[in-house]
């Protein structure tokens, strides 16, 4: 009789515990779901002032709806066809030019034999990508400079005229490679590094056996191996193809280069908050790209999982 | 695998690769450098050196003029308050969020994982979450600097894979002994999580620490400034006027202003970076594990 109770008790008593802590647990998630509501959900509904001739003073209540105004008087607008076509260009450079870079000096370091210089290598190459877009855009501005610049003045040396790199918007769109690849180069080889730890050692002593070199060997053991990892790194890179660090813009931008500089979100920002607080606008512009950005997200994570049986999406 | 005999080929292959890696080696960290070398050097150096490798001695001017700026002490403190209690406040939602998602058998859950993850996926962009943060009255306040960022979706992910890992046993056990969920996760779970936690926490400090255009929207009063937006100011020269004065010093000297600047903004990351940089890769390891 006694047993018996102390068992009942045993089973059920969990299960009213269990309930009470599954109240605590949603207790414990309501800050998080607070944070979410205030500052993701509510700005995500303030997304209807691209539909309105919103006015600050107004309000988001008292200001009129003109539609789809705003959307059209965006696609007459020149600088925003500009701001589009640098967008895109941007991000194809980066495809073309940074994607492969991490990779190919995982390659690198993955042949140095010295575990020493391996490792400073690292060490070295991660440092960028924890400065800050200020600084590193200050290091640019540094280098760049007309009147002390290193790099002007090793022009100067080999008997051309210095150049005002930052003011003149030619040089911009190689501005934004570079110093994107510098920040990125060593960080983003760390996965492909992972990856090359993950293959077998006994396909490269295969290979050597059969007589393969260093760069046969890189070629057809190495590159396999990691084949999965860079076919989903690339579809990931694509699906946020449109994501040009406003980070890197925002530091290297200034008036003389506007018309090569000015990307998608810095026209959001210069339209919304800097010189006519043109709110309407602004977040028309800025619930375009967000809403190409997600069919692109979610088009591209489909792929992913398809390629890799469901291990390489995102979620 | 031993090569022991080395072919002309490998070796013209070791050669070459290690050239590359130093030359790598080399444009990683010359740009710093640069800017340390010039900033404590003489005027005329700096001027007159086609390719600087080292200061002529040791010159202060340019740090002592930068410190003479009663904005930049104010802005190093600014920025040392929004990463300290920045960092607080997002370790505590990020470990209450990642927590309670990583509890499978709560009942919802997976709605509040879709709740939380859709944000990473869309969202209402800049000019709508300004007109929140006016509204809360938040601008030129260093609190806008911290409650809109306060959540990183991708660190509460991460924070979660991690919890998910650890055996369900423990918890089963905690509970036979008559531990609440809350006494589980602050006894048990947290003491098993310092790796990750540390992980987290560095990279929310290393973006409170970085943030800057943030502080350039939300704040237009210079005395609420952190360091990295007063860095932006000085670089792009429209605050180069409040670091100057009448004694003379002219065009040149502002570059090597900017030098000092730069070092002084840089130089925290950069000292404490090689210590920590290991918690650093290993958030990468784990964030590229899927939950």
């Amino acid at each position: 009789m006694r047993s018996a109770a102390t068992i009942a008790a045993g089973t059920v008593k969990p299960r009213r515990k269990l309930q009470k802590d599954h109240i605590r647990l949603y207790l414990l998630f309501l800050p998080v779901a607070v944070w979410y509501i205030v500052f993701q959900y509510v700005p995500m509904g303030g997304l209807v002032i691209a539909f309105q001739d919103f006015k600050i003073l107004k309000g988001i209540g008292a200001s009129k709806f003109v539609g789809l105004e705003n959307f059209t008087y965006l696609f007459s607008l020149p600088s925003f066809l500009q701001a589009i076509r640098n967008t895109l260009i941007m991000a194809a450079q980066r495809l073309v030019f940074s994607f492969p870079l991490p990779i190919l000096f995982a390659l690198l370091l993955n042949e140095v034999q010295n575990p020493r210089m391996k490792k400073a290598a690292q060490t070295i190459s991660y440092l960028p990508h924890f400065i800050s877009w200020s600084v590193a855009g200050g290091l640019v501005y540094m280098l760049l400079s007309p009147n002390t610049g290193v790099i002007n003045n090793v022009i100067k040396m080999l008997g051309g005229s210095p150049k005002n790199f930052l003011g003149q918007s030619q040089y911009f769109y190689g501005i934004v490679l570079f110093s994107g690849m510098w920040k990125n180069l060593g960080w983003g080889s760390i996965v492909y590094l992972a990856a090359i730890t993950g293959i077998d050692d006994q396909l490269y002593e295969a290979a050597y056996i059969d007589g393969a070199g260093r760069l046969k060997r890189i070629w057809h053991v190495t590159l396999p191996g990691i084949r999965t990892c860079i076919a989903v790194m690339l579809i990931l890179e694509v699906g946020n193809f449109l994501s040009i660090s406003f980070n890197q813009i925002f530091a290297l931008i200034n008036k003389a280069v506007l018309d090569k500089g000015e990307t998608l979100d810095y026209f959001v920002y210069r339209m919304g908050l800097n010189s006519s607080n043109n709110f309407s606008v602004a977040t028309a512009t800025g619930l375009i790209k967000s809403l190409v950005g997600l069919v692109m997200i979610l088009v591209t994570n489909k792929i992913a999982k398809k390629l890799t049986d469901g291990e390489g999406g995102i979620w | 695998m031993k090569v022991k005999q080395v072919s002309a080929g490998e070796k013209a292959f070791r050669i070459l690769s290690t050239l590359v890696l130093l030359a790598v080696i080399f444009v990683m960290l010359y740009p710093f450098w640069y800017v340390i070398v010039c900033s404590f050097s003489s005027l005329s150096h700096v001027q007159n050196t086609v390719f600087i490798l080292w200061p002529d001695g040791l010159h202060l001017e340019a740090y002592q003029q930068v410190f003479r700026n009663e904005l930049v002490p104010t802005a190093y403190a600014n920025t040392l308050f929004v990463t300290l209690v920045g960092t607080a406040i997002s370790m505590v939602l990020t470990i209450l969020g990642a927590f309670v998602l990583s509890r499978k058998d709560l009942p919802g859950r997976n709605l509040l994982t879709f709740f939380v993850v859709f944000t990473m996926l869309f969202s209402g962009g800049l000019v709508p979450l300004y007109l929140q943060v006016r509204r809360l009255s938040l601008l030129n306040t260093l609190w806008s600097l911290i409650l809109p960022v306060c959540i990183s979706t991708y660190n509460l992910i991460i924070m979660r894979n991690f919890f998910q890992g650890v055996p369900d046993a423990l918890y089963e056990a905690a509970v036979l002994d008559g531990a609440s969920i809350t006494t589980y996760l602050w006894r048990i779970l947290l003491p098993l999580s310092t790796s990750a936690i540390a992980t987290i926490t560095l990279f929310y400090a290393v973006d409170y620490w970085n943030a800057y255009y943030y502080a350039l929207i939300f704040i237009t009063k210079k005395a609420v400034w952190p360091m990295q937006a007063l860095l932006r100011q000085v670089i792009m020269s429209s605050e180069m006027d409040s670091l100057m004065y009448d004694d003379g010093i002219q065009n040149i000297a502002s570059e090597m202003l900017k030098d000092a600047m730069i070092v002084v903004t840089a130089m925290p990351i950069i000292c404490v970076y090689p210590f920590l940089q290991r918690y650093f890769v290993k958030g990468v390891m784990v964030g590229s594990l899927k939950g």
